[in-house]
């Protein structure tokens, strides 16, 4: 541990958040004003996008019309993708002639890019082609990056209106935010990724003579233009098994530097959309401040805890240093340690390290990030959890205060209440439930690469990254089967659609109601006493939830591996 | 009405224990889905006393002292939950049956068609029914009096001893059944049918039978609906995991840990604070039609309140003498306070009262031979002539002047300009005169109750806008609204105007309050969020507000609202403390359910307890008695004070939340304690 690299995830972190300032102010200028700058240049191309596909762009849709078209698109491109998987050995750029996918690992994988969580129970080089990875993989990173970020404009369109139905036009907005925010950055960042070493070819497996003589195939393909929107769209799904721990995904520090600023600038950039959009910049001040707090604490506590080692270890066999299993060279502890932080707190996914090998409490900390999913979380998601979580911290503290709740002056009544416990309830059930039952199932157990609290911590990390959307897997878990490739499916699904359809409802209770100015005797969202109480919530609710499943894993191993240095069993 | 400031008596003691027994059927539980939980988890833990191993395993018998120990914890909670409600009841039935004995064998004479009496038991009266009442007897239903006049003690529902008067025609026509005639005669209009009187309606509401969830009560069910739901998701989850690490928990220790976690404070509270809340509107002597309303008070941004009789005493009173002319300061006061010291009108009196601060008071048995002129609205002034022939009279400027110049006396040239000068500060001048000569003006002023400025300043601190309403001019009414605080004030206003203000104020999304008394003030009080209607107002007022103040104290809106903030508070409190709890007893419970298979875990216990049963058993006396010990609290409310509501967040978390995560450790080593001295060290 020393104390450059901690500047150095300390900046990191720091320019992750700065970046998202303007893309706020450039989200903003899109989707909460009637016109922008970019007009000029985006909106000849936009209305002929409408025309071909026959929509009317001053059309006003209220939360029903606007969740229906978002939820049938939704269905249709899952439908598609779910076909361009199993059909894979028929379709074109498949030069290694990979053969279609089985129908639950279709499933799975189709589900799995739709909801934007990018878990993959297929290795990605050895299982699909090139067509597979830009027309179904690459695509859906698209739009559910863009679905995600849609629903979260929606709902703060709601949180402003006084007394009106509409919330919007889910096709201006799906379009918008392709043609002016996704389809930009990821052209522009595929070129520079292409300039720091990543391969982009449609050129079939390499296959190349070794220093020793042998014959190796090497694994390549559109990588570059993949890796982009992976991360830009908090998806994380690679196209190697070892996504961005391979060196073509991310082959260098620089890369991987890139790669989490990519992740976390628009996620972070929303709070200040929101912040924006509300007319109180200090509400997203007040947010940031806490959130990249939790951030950097969740950075430093794997790193120092990677960086410590396995004590064991040294007790043992006398080495020293820290604990490199799991790890790239070219990216040591603290690159890994503050990567593992951002891509769980951005439920982007993509790893460049192996969660699974680091130390208990290391590996705890991604855990618990996509247990919370606020900490900036996921495009849009993420704000849409930090949303749900205001509700009902609103809510508690309005009753503290002897006021009927407001949130943003609406006012907070039962229907809003049993919306937010209903998107509140969705993660214990969708965690704990599943692992549960694999746990207490043979074929269960046999998927578990290590036995005891690791293996739970494996089963546990799984079906937490799957409901938060999150994708990234704590490895150790052999995933390929039929019962978990549906249950992990099935738990995505609603992990992405349950608390995004409540959130919706509530969008279009709160869009009815009335501003209520304030006054003295208002709760004040944005002080920094109002955004104390809003973490603690949110830590307490998922402390009192996970505590217990969190403590005969990762925790329960923390303590054994120290109680087993000091000499008891 | 019965006003026991008592909390607590044997007798209420008696009657609660014995409905909190009531109260175990599930069929009543169900309502309380966080208690109906603890109920079946009683119900589960009963069983596996009988039969350790009903749901397989293979324990020892020896499991069945901790199995019973745990069923008894439950069933304790449950009826600690269901006392709480039952005190909280037993407090609203005592004062409904002081009401009942009111209401028991009236008899009533009624008025056939024909004009022929018929005596009928009051409970056949019928809406529409004609019936008269003589003096002392008792009016037997709710009706509109529209033939008499008469003084009517209504000390049975507003516990006023002094008797107020009723008749027909204006604003004081409504009676209501239950209350005594006693004077006179009066023919009245029954307007309710039974079942459905004033006294019916008050009687149902302080027993709670008609009792509903409010909005914020039912959020907070809901709420708390949900995190039982979570608990009992991670606690169900909890039986798998232990298998697979390979030591099973078992099924009484897991229903213990579930009921340690479910917000079982809140939920046993939840009820009583509600009907504690309305409880407290009564003792202000408020009748609130529907707890929403006592809620909504809470909420309120703005209020109107009448300048006259509620912001101001009602009369206007003497304040200062301003002399005119040459003459002089104590001629004046003399002549002033001689012109009104027979008179009886409150301004006459403040008048003389004025004098006495000036040295002057001369006794009315001087006078005695003086012709009085007393007040009439033709010649509008009044006075004294002496029996020496010298008049002194006092009275509107212009016909003082024109007295005086019909006497040839002379206008002093500045009683113009110091006429204009107090009608500009909103007084009202009334000029004085000895013979031809006019020596002055009184200064007669809209006088501010006291307190009312502190009032206002405190409405203020709470967020609240007031507005008077005045049929004044503009500048009366700003000198008024100046005087007394309010932030904004309308003047010369028609009963439509307040309509227009409160529907302006919905608008842009704020709650209103107001009080009135007259028919015209009706359809206000209807749109008003809160309405609060004077008991000696119409009925028509009294129907549309959905409060009634038995008082006819306007300025009560004030304490409605601190006790509908104080009911919110409350359940905001009890609740946060609730959730806090829990985090002291995951410390206790966990290191004890797998200090077998992860000894390393031990390292959790932090509060160092003495065995993993005691751990789990001193938890979960913690979580009962708690309740108990926090039912003063839910009876009594949280104290509100007005402070700017971030303050008042931290304030009540630092005591609640932070309380609520520190007393537990506190709480359940002391049982630890307790226990080791009891069952001694395992």
């Amino acid at each position: 541990m020393t104390i450059l690299h901690g500047i150095g995830i300390i900046l990191i972190i720091a320019i992750t958040i700065a970046v998202g300032i303007p893309i706020g102010h450039y989200l903003y200028q899109l989707f909460g004003q009637e016109t922008s700058k970019t007009d000029r240049f985006f909106l000849p191309m936009e209305k002929l996008l409408y025309r071909l596909i026959g929509v009317n762009p001053s059309v006003k849709m209220d939360w029903k019309a606007y969740l229906r078209a978002l939820l049938i698109v939704n269905l249709v491109m899952m439908v598609f993708v779910y076909l361009v998987l199993r059909l894979q050995g028929f379709l074109p750029l498949n030069p290694s002639h990979k053969p279609g996918l089985s129908w639950d690992l279709a499933f799975n994988t189709a589900t799995s890019f739709i909801t934007n969580t990018n878990w993959q129970s297929y290795s990605g080089e050895q299982t699909l082609s090139y067509f597979s990875q830009m027309v179904g993989i690459t695509f859906l990173q698209f739009t559910s990056a863009a679905t995600g970020f849609v629903a979260a404009i929606a709902f703060l369109r709601a949180l402003v209106a006084h007394k009106k139905e509409w919330i919007g036009n889910f096709w201006v907005d799906i379009i918008k935010i392709h043609t002016r925010v996704l389809l930009p950055v990821s052209v522009v960042f595929a070129v520079v990724f292409i300039a720091l070493g990543v391969p982009q070819t449609l050129q079939g497996t390499a296959v190349v003579h070794t220093l020793s003589g042998h014959l190796q195939a090497i694994s390549r393909g559109p990588i570059a233009s993949l890796e982009v929107i992976k991360q830009f769209g908090t998806n994380g799904g690679g196209y190697m098994n070892a996504n961005s721990a391979h060196p073509f995904e991310d082959p260098s520090a620089w890369t991987t530097v890139l790669e989490m600023v990519l992740m976390g600038s628009v996620s972070a950039g929303l709070v200040w959309t929101f912040g924006l959009m509300i007319k109180n910049r200090k509400q997203a001040i007040v947010l940031y401040v806490f959130l990249t707090a939790i951030l950097l604490l969740g950075a430093f506590v794997i790193y120092a805890s990677e960086s410590a080692g396995n004590p064991l270890l040294t007790h043992l066999f006398g080495l020293q240093g820290p604990n490199m299993e799991g790890k790239e060279v070219r990216f040591g502890t603290s690159l890994s340690s503050v990567f593992a932080a951002m891509t769980t707190a951005f439920t982007t996914g993509a790893v460049n390290a192996m969660h699974d090998s680091f130390m208990p409490l290391g590996g705890m900390v991604p855990l618990v990030f996509m247990m919370f999913n606020l900490v900036f979380g996921g495009k849009g998601v993420g704000l849409l959890n930090i949303l749900m979580f205001l509700i009902i911290t609103v809510f508690l503290s309005g009753l503290m205060v002897g006021r009927t709740p407001e949130v943003f002056g609406k006012k907070i009544e039962a229907k809003e209440i049993k919306l937010a416990t209903m998107a509140m309830l969705v993660h214990p059930f969708l965690i704990l439930i599943p692992t549960a039952l694999f746990l207490s199932t043979k074929s269960g157990i046999a998927m578990l690469g290590n036995p005891g609290l690791h293996g739970l911590s494996e089963m546990l990390y799984a079906f937490t990254s799957g409901a938060a959307n999150n994708g990234s897997a704590f490895a150790g878990l052999s995933a390929n089967n039929v019962f978990f490739n549906v249950t992990q499916g099935i738990v995505m699904i609603l992990g992405r659609y349950v608390s995004l359809i409540a959130m919706f409802a509530i969008a279009g209770s709160l869009a009815k109601k009335a501003v209520t100015p304030n006054s003295v005797g208002t709760l004040k969202t944005d002080t920094f006493a109002f955004g104390g109480v809003f973490v603690a919530v949110f830590v307490i609710v998922g402390a009192l939830t996970f505590f217990p499943a969190l403590a005969i894993g990762p925790i329960g191993e923390h303590f054994s591996m120290w109680s087993a240095l000091n000499g008891h069993p | 009405m019965a006003k026991s400031t008592m909390m607590f008596s044997r007798k209420l003691g008696v009657t609660s224990t014995v409905e909190a027994l009531k109260k175990m059927d599930p069929r009543m539980l169900i309502r309380n889905p966080v208690m109906f939980v603890v109920e079946i988890g009683a119900v589960n833990t009963l069983l596996l006393t009988i039969d350790p191993n009903l749901f397989g395993g293979h324990d020892s018998t020896s499991q069945r002292m901790y199995n019973l120990t745990v069923t008894i914890i439950l069933v304790i909670t449950i009826l600690f939950g269901n006392f709480a409600e039952a005190v909280a009841e037993g407090r609203g039935k005592a004062q409904a049956e002081s009401l009942r004995k009111t209401k028991t064998d009236l008899l009533a004479h009624r008025l056939q068609k024909d004009g022929i009496q018929e005596q009928v038991p009051a409970t056949a009266l019928r809406k529409g029914d004609l019936i008269l009442v003589r003096a002392g007897e008792m009016i037997p239903a709710d009706g509109e009096a529209i033939e008499g006049i008469g003084s009517v003690d209504e000390s049975a529902i507003t516990g006023e001893s002094a008797p107020v008067i009723r008749g027909a025609g204006g604003d004081f026509s409504s009676v209501t059944g239950g209350t005594k005639l006693l004077s006179d005669e009066l023919l009245i209009r029954i307007t309710v049918d039974p079942g459905e009187s004033f006294l019916d309606k008050m009687i149902a509401l302080v027993e709670g039978a008609s009792r509903q969830k409010t909005p914020n009560e039912l959020a907070l069910s809901v709420l708390l609906a949900g995190l039982t739901i979570i608990f009992l998701v991670v606690v169900a989850t909890l039986l798998p995991m232990s298998y697979y690490i390979h030591y099973p928990i078992d099924i009484a220790t897991l229903i213990a840990l579930l009921v340690c976690l479910i917000p079982t404070t809140i939920g046993a509270l939840l009820s009583a604070i509600g009907i504690a809340g309305m409880d407290r509107v009564i003792r202000f002597n408020v009748i609130a039609k529907s707890g929403k309303a006592v809620e909504a008070a809470g909420d309120i941004n703005t209020l109107i309140l009448d300048k006259t009789g509620t912001i101001t005493i009602g009369n206007r009173l003497a304040s200062e003498f301003m002399t005119v002319g040459d003459k002089r300061q104590q001629d004046l006061v003399q002549f002033a306070v001689l012109s009104s010291l027979f008179d009886e009108t409150p301004e006459g009196r403040s008048v003389v009262e004025l004098g006495k601060t000036y040295g002057i008071a001369p006794l009315r048995e001087q006078f005695v031979d003086a012709m009085t002129i007393e007040f009439s609205a033709d010649t509008r002034m009044s006075g004294l002539t002496l029996p020496d022939g010298t008049t002194i009279r006092k009275g509107a400027v212009d016909v003082i002047k024109k007295f005086a110049l019909d006497h040839h006396g002379l206008v002093p040239e500045d009683l113009d300009e110091k006429t204009a000068q107090i009608a500009k500060a909103g007084g009202t001048p009334l000029a004085v005169l000895c013979n031809q000569d006019i020596y002055g003006l009184i200064y007669l002023k809209d006088i501010v109750k006291p307190g009312m400025k502190e009032r206002f300043a405190e409405l203020r601190r709470m967020g609240i806008k007031t507005v008077m309403c005045t049929g004044d001019n503009p500048l009366t009414a700003e000198t008024i609204a100046k005087e007394a605080g309010v932030d904004d004030f309308i003047a010369q206003a028609k009963p439509e105007d307040k309509m227009r203000l409160i529907q302006s104020e919905q608008e842009l999304g704020k709650l209103v309050a107001m009080s009135g008394d007259g028919t015209n003030d009706a359809p206000a009080l209807a749109q008003a969020d809160v309405g609060l209607a004077m008991n000696t107002g119409t009925s028509a007022a009294k129907e549309a507000g959905n409060m009634i103040d038995l008082d006819s104290d306007p300025t009560k809106l004030i304490e409605v609202v601190s006790i509908g903030k104080q009911l919110l508070i409350t359940r905001g409190a009890i609740t946060t403390f609730s959730i806090a709890n829990d985090v002291a007893k995951y410390f206790a419970i966990l290191p004890a359910l797998f200090v077998g298979s992860i000894p390393a875990l031990n390292a959790l216990n932090i509060m160092r307890l003495s065995s993993p049963t005691h751990a789990i058993i001193a938890a979960l006396i913690f979580n009962a008695v708690i309740i108990p010990c926090l039912i003063p609290l839910a009876m009594r409310g949280v104290k509100y004070r007005p402070m700017n509501a971030t303050q008042l967040l931290m304030r009540n978390l630092l005591i609640y939340g932070l309380g609520g995560i520190v007393s537990p450790f506190i709480g359940i080593k002391l049982i630890d304690l307790l226990l080791q001295v009891i069952w001694g060290v395992h």
